[in-house]
Parts: structure tokens; C-alpha cells; sequence
């Protein structure tokens, strides 16, 4: 055969399927031709589907027009084969083009086990069990995190009593760098803008009063207590939290972390201690340098606005804020710096070993450790508050 | 060997490669004919994958012309294209399955995308396939992270087989496989390529494989083609070859 069936443009040796059910008297002779190819499969599978079986003993499948088959079309063959045989009917002829045999020898040969069942997704059971598993995986989670804290505050404290061997300087001033000085623009800009808008707030309300001076008093203990330290914890979530991830997880899919432990190197000092320290060490003086940016965006408002001097906004900033007003601010930052840090890292260990898996937690961690941010200003807002600060 | 009176399924002509500089390959020309299989060798780094992966039309080469089934791959509308890569299956390296989704699934992407079976019939023909190649009903609702590496390559092969193509092409078909899984890859592959008629491009360098399965071998050694069956090729004067074959390895699977 020099050109063989397969040699042409696939459509132009494909020509209709077509099967004929003739009824002698309780024989099925059942004919078939054309090509029966996995393109074709759609429209042949209903029309065999919905062949009646009732009242035959014997069954004939004449296939010896067939000019095209693959294994689909072999599959639709003997599936039918099977089904008339399933029903008492004896198959007494089941003939097909000689080329074709080693094909359906395959398939009937091979093809023992029934077709497999899919579940279901739309029951109530389903739903049901969705439920149950996310409640499950959630509370899975809020213990594996516990259990993870723990674990690296143990190293910390290791590390606090012999800093030698367990601190890693070179990658804790790289984290600084990275997670604390790369920082500085996006941080400047956006704590800039806040100042800007917040004192442009300010003013528009308090006109009314023909207090716009207090202006200052908001702006000061606003950014100082508040503002500079959520949005700043909020940006390097977002960009240090996410990379953390990231970084530890596509190591972890690259089997590095299960190199570091067999060469006897603590995945906690190597890659967590730096950078959850390098964080705690960062945030709080990007935080400094975010109040500063604020205010001096809330001055620029103020002076163009009010046309109130810098020595003028420096005055009133003196008598609305205390020392007392920037320390809550600063202190909650290596907090936070703590929690984004430690989020960020473990999202990363659990990374598994798939395509999908590093997207899916650097999502994950970022919301995460938003919310825990939140959440733990709000605590802090309580605390000050019974605490009388 | 000539070629005369059998059909040619793949022929390159003058293909060159560079990579980074460095002359991948030069000149190549290769013909393979249909219902053969086809093995390529050669050392790590000589460009065995690079060749395949111009054939299937994943690389560029800098010269030179591809014809699979007489159409100019490399100057081809995306349409043409489409339709001439139903008519081939690729099995990578490590299966590439995609992760998200399940065994079953990854074997009816092709189904689903180019016919329009119901999912009753898809799921049949994805249990049909998976036991063509080997595997337990149960691996079709795994996925892929839960498989063992020669699981997941005959899972690929399923895929690849999924529209019932006439030309394989494999890339590393047994690597890091152990023996006993490799030789009943090897008997596979031979089962189905001799049952569905396959035409076989394979990219190896596991002598084992290439004395089970390959018709003809094509060795590339700095960046040139030796093409002949394996007994033509050991008598080869080329100093790489000579070690491939007659080196202790290549003489037990030799003697076997």
C-alpha cells in the first residue's frame, strides 16, 4: 500500500459513518460503513444507543464496510458486541477488514474492566460533603499554624541564646534590603498621597467649624497612630508576604528543601529565621520613615491650602501629639512585620508539588496575613483603650 | 538505506540549529517512513530533545525545511497546523499532565476539544485507553501528583492516544524508569504501535529500549546525523558510536 489510508488530509478519505438495522425474523443483522473515527463517534454512539434488542436471539454485526476505523470507532464495536451479548443475544458473525483485527483484538483483549464512574457534583450530598471538608480543612489550617508558630518560636529562642550558628547575617542584611530598603519608594509615595488626601479631609470638615487648624491634630495622631503603620504593613504584605511564598515554595516544588535537610542545613534558620527577622528589623523603621512621608504630604496640603507655614505646622503638630502617639504606632510594627513574615513562610512550606499550588498559597498568604494585620490593630485598639493611652 | 518505494512520513532537509552560539545542529537531513520506529540517540547535550521538539514544531530551526505527511511544518497557517497535529501525539519527558486536573480528564482534553462526544461515551474511551496502556480503572479519578513516574508516562501515552494518531513522537520514553518498568514500557509500546500501526519518531538513550523497539536508529554525534539499523551502526567508525555500542553497557543489551 503505498499511500495508505492515513496519507491525505484526513478529511478527505472521511466519509460518513452510517449503520443499517435489518430484522430477519430473530436474527439483527446490523451493517455498518464509513469511517468510524473519534470525530464521527458523537453521532454513531445515540444511534447504537437506540437499538432495540427486544425479541432477537441471535445478533450479526457485518462491519466489513467500514473503511476508517479507529480505536473510538473499534470501541463503539464492541461496545455493541458486549451490549447484545449483555442482553442473551448470540453473536454468530462479527466481521471487520482484515487490517483492522490487531486494533479490536487490543480492545476487546485489554478492555476487561467497566467504565469508570464519575461522581457527582450536584447532589445535596455533594454540597454537603464540601461543606464538611472545607470546615475541616480550616480548622486543619488554624492548627497547623499554631503548631508551626510554635515550632519557629523555639528556634528563635535557640537562636537568641546562641546567635552563632543559627543567625544567618549575610541572608538576614539581603532580607533587610529586600523586604526594608527596595521598599522605600512604593511606601514614600503611597504615605505622600494618604498625607495629601487625609489633610484635604480635614480641612474640608472642619471649615465648617472654622476650626481648620485641628486639621493638624487629625493628621498628626491619625498617620502616627494608625495610617502609617496599617498601610505600611498592609504594602509589604503584599509585596514581601507574596514573595516569601513564592520563594519557598518553588523550592519546595523544586525538591530544594528536601536537599537542605539532607545535607543537615535547619530549613528554619536557613530560609525562615532571615527573613521573618529581617522583617521585624525592617518594618519598623519604614514605618518612621512612612510617618515623616505623611506628614509631609499633609504639610504640602496644609501650606497650599491654608497657606499655613511649615513653622506654623510644626507647632500645631508639637501641641496635638505627644512622643506617647508615634510609640503606638511604632510598636505594633515588628508585630505585624512578625505575623506577615511567619504567614509568608508558611504558606510557602505547604506548597505541593504542582503547577497550580505556588499561585493558589501566595493568594492565600497575602489575604491572610491582611486580615491577621486587621485584626490584631483592632486588638491593639482595644488594649490602648483599656489601658488608657 | 534506501528508502525507495516506502512512504515518507517525516523528512528534514538541512536543519540547523544554534543555541546560545553553539552549532546544535548542522545540516541535518532524516527520513522516516511510515510504520517504522525511529529511534534518536546521542549524548546529553546533543540535541536530541531540540530536534524533536523542531519536528513538533515547539522550536525554530535557523535553516533548513520540515515535512510531516508532505506539509511544510514550518511555514504552515495556524489552521493547517491545528489539523496536522490531531494527526500526531507527543509523550514528553515526565508525561506533562496537567496538574489541575484528573488522569481521566487530561485523557478527554483532546476528545473534548476536537469531537463532540457526550461525556459518557469520553468517559469509556478515557477507561478504554488507560487499560490499552496498562493502568487500573482507579488511576482515572487520580491526579496527577498522586502517580509514580512510569505511571505518569503511560498516562501521557494515553493522552497522546487519545485521537488514535498515526505518527508518536517520545521523548525519553523510559528515562527514570526502573528496569522491569522499562521493558514493559518497551513491550507496550511495541504491542501498540504494531496493533494501531504507528509510526514511531522516539528520542532515547536507553540501549535497552532501542534493541526492543527501534527499526532504525539515528545517532547524532557533533551535530550530524548517522542514520542505519542497529547491526550497520555498530560497525561504525565513528569513535562516540563505537563507545555507545561496543562499550560494556551497549554490549550486554547487545548480548541479551
Amino acid at each position: 500500500m503505498l499511500h495508505g489510508m492515513g496519507t491525505n488530509e484526513a478529511t478527505d478519505t472521511d466519509t460518513r459513518p452510517w449503520i443499517q438495522v435489518t430484522r430477519r425474523v430473530r436474527t439483527l443483522h446490523l451493517s455498518a460503513g464509513g469511517s468510524w473515527t473519534a470525530r464521527h463517534a458523537a453521532t454513531l454512539d445515540p444511534q447504537l444507543q437506540a437499538i432495540d434488542v427486544d425479541g432477537f436471539s441471535e445478533a450479526e454485526i457485518d462491519g466489513g464496510e467500514i473503511d476508517r476505523l479507529d480505536s473510538s470507532g473499534g470501541w463503539l464495536l464492541v461496545r455493541t458486541k458486549k451490549r447484545l451479548e449483555g442482553s442473551g443475544l448470540r453473536v454468530v458473525l462479527f466481521r471487520i477488514a482484515q487490517r483492522y483485527a490487531p486494533l479490536l483484538a487490543v480492545i476487546e483483549a485489554e478492555h476487561v474492566v467497566m467504565p469508570v464512574e464519575f461522581e457527582e457534583n450536584g447532589t445535596l450530598a455533594a454540597l454537603l460533603e464540601r461543606v464538611g471538608r472545607g470546615s475541616h480543612m480550616v480548622l486543619l489550617q488554624a492548627a497547623g499554624i499554631l503548631g508551626y508558630l510554635g515550632h519557629v518560636t523555639l528556634e528563635w529562642f535557640k537562636t537568641v541564646y546562641a546567635p552563632r550558628g543559627h543567625l544567618r547575617v549575610t541572608a538576614l542584611v539581603h532580607q533587610i534590603e529586600e523586604a526594608g530598603i527596595n521598599a522605600l519608594p512604593i511606601v514614600g509615595l503611597l504615605l505622600f498621597l494618604i498625607g495629601i488626601v487625609l489633610a484635604y479631609l480635614g480641612i474640608d470638615q472642619l471649615r465648617r467649624f472654622g476650626a481648620e487648624n485641628l486639621t493638624v491634630n487629625i493628621l498628626g495622631a491619625g498617620l502616627l497612630r494608625e495610617v502609617g503603620v496599617l498601610i505600611t504593613a498592609i504594602v509589604i504584605a503584599g509585596r514581601s508576604g507574596s514573595a516569601f511564598t513564592a520563594q519557598i515554595g518553588t523550592m519546595k516544588v523544586n525538591e530544594e528543601l528536601d536537599a537542605m535537610q539532607t545535607i543537615g542545613l535547619n530549613v528554619v534558620d536557613v530560609l525562615i529565621l532571615p527573613r521573618v527577622v529581617g522583617l521585624v528589623i525592617a518594618l519598623p523603621f519604614l514605618t518612621l520613615y512612612a510617618d515623616v512621608m505623611g506628614l509631609i504630604g499633609g504639610a504640602t496640603m496644609c501650606y497650599f491650602d491654608l497657606g499655613m507655614t511649615i513653622p506654623a505646622f510644626m507647632r500645631q503638630l508639637h501641641q496635638a501629639v505627644t512622643v506617647n502617639t508615634f510609640m503606638v504606632g511604632l510598636i505594633k510594627a515588628p508585630v505585624f512585620a512578625y505575623i506577615i513574615g511567619m504567614v509568608g513562610c508558611y504558606e510557602g512550606m505547604n506548597v505541593e508539588r504542582n503547577a497550580g499550588s505556588v499561585g493558589k498559597l501566595t493568594t492565600r498568604s497575602v489575604v491572610e496575613s491582611i486580615f491577621l494585620v486587621i485584626v490584631i490593630d483592632a486588638g491593639f485598639a482595644v488594649l490602648f483603650s483599656i489601658l488608657g493611652i | 538505506m534506501s528508502g525507495a518505494g516506502k512512504e515518507i512520513v517525516i523528512r528534514l532537509r538541512g536543519i540547523v540549529n544554534r543555541l546560545g552560539g553553539r552549532t546544535i545542529h548542522d545540516h541535518l537531513d532524516l527520513d522516516v517512513y511510515r510504520g517504522e520506529v525511529l529511534g534518536v540517540v546521542g549524548g546529553s547535550g546533543s540535541g536530541k530533545s531540540v530536534l524533536l521538539r523542531s519536528v513538533v514544531g515547539l522550536n525554530q530551526p535557523q535553516q533548513g525545511s520540515i515535512d510531516v505527511f508532505g506539509q511544510d511544518v514550518l511555514n504552515l497557517e495556524e489552521a493547517a497546523l491545528r489539523a496536522l497535529q490531531i494527526r500526531w501525539g507527543v509523550l514528553f519527558q515526565e508525561g506533562a499532565l496537567f496538574s489541575s486536573q484528573t488522569v481521566a480528564e487530561n485523557i478527554q482534553v483532546p476528545l473534548r476539544e476536537f469531537t463532540s462526544m457526550s461525556q459518557a461515551l469520553m468517559n469509556e474511551i478515557a477507561a478504554m485507553k488507560l487499560s490499552m496502556v496498562g493502568l487500573p480503572e482507579d488511576t482515572a479519578q487520580k491526579r496527577p501528583s498522586e502517580l509514580s513516574g512510569g505511571m505518569k508516562k503511560r498516562a501521557g501515552l494515553a493522552r497522546a492516544l487519545a485521537l488514535d494518531p498515526e505518527l508518536m513522537f517520545l521523548d525519553e520514553p523510559t528515562a527514570g524508569l526502573d528496569p522491569i518498568s522499562a521493558s514493559h514500557f518497551d513491550e507496550l509500546l511495541r504491542r501498540l504501535q504494531q496493533s494501531l500501526n504507528l509510526t514511531v519518531f522516539m528520542v532515547t538513550h536507553d540501549l535497552d529500549t532501542l534493541m526492543a523497539t527501534a527499526d532504525r536508529v539515528a545517532v547524532l554525534v557533533n551535530g550530524r546525523l548517522k542514520v542505519g539499523t542497529i547491526d550497520s551502526l555498530r560497525h561504525d567508525g565513528d569513535p562516540w558510536i563505537q563507545e555507545y555500542f561496543s562499550g560494556p553497557h551497549g554490549r550486554a543489551a547487545l548480548a541479551s
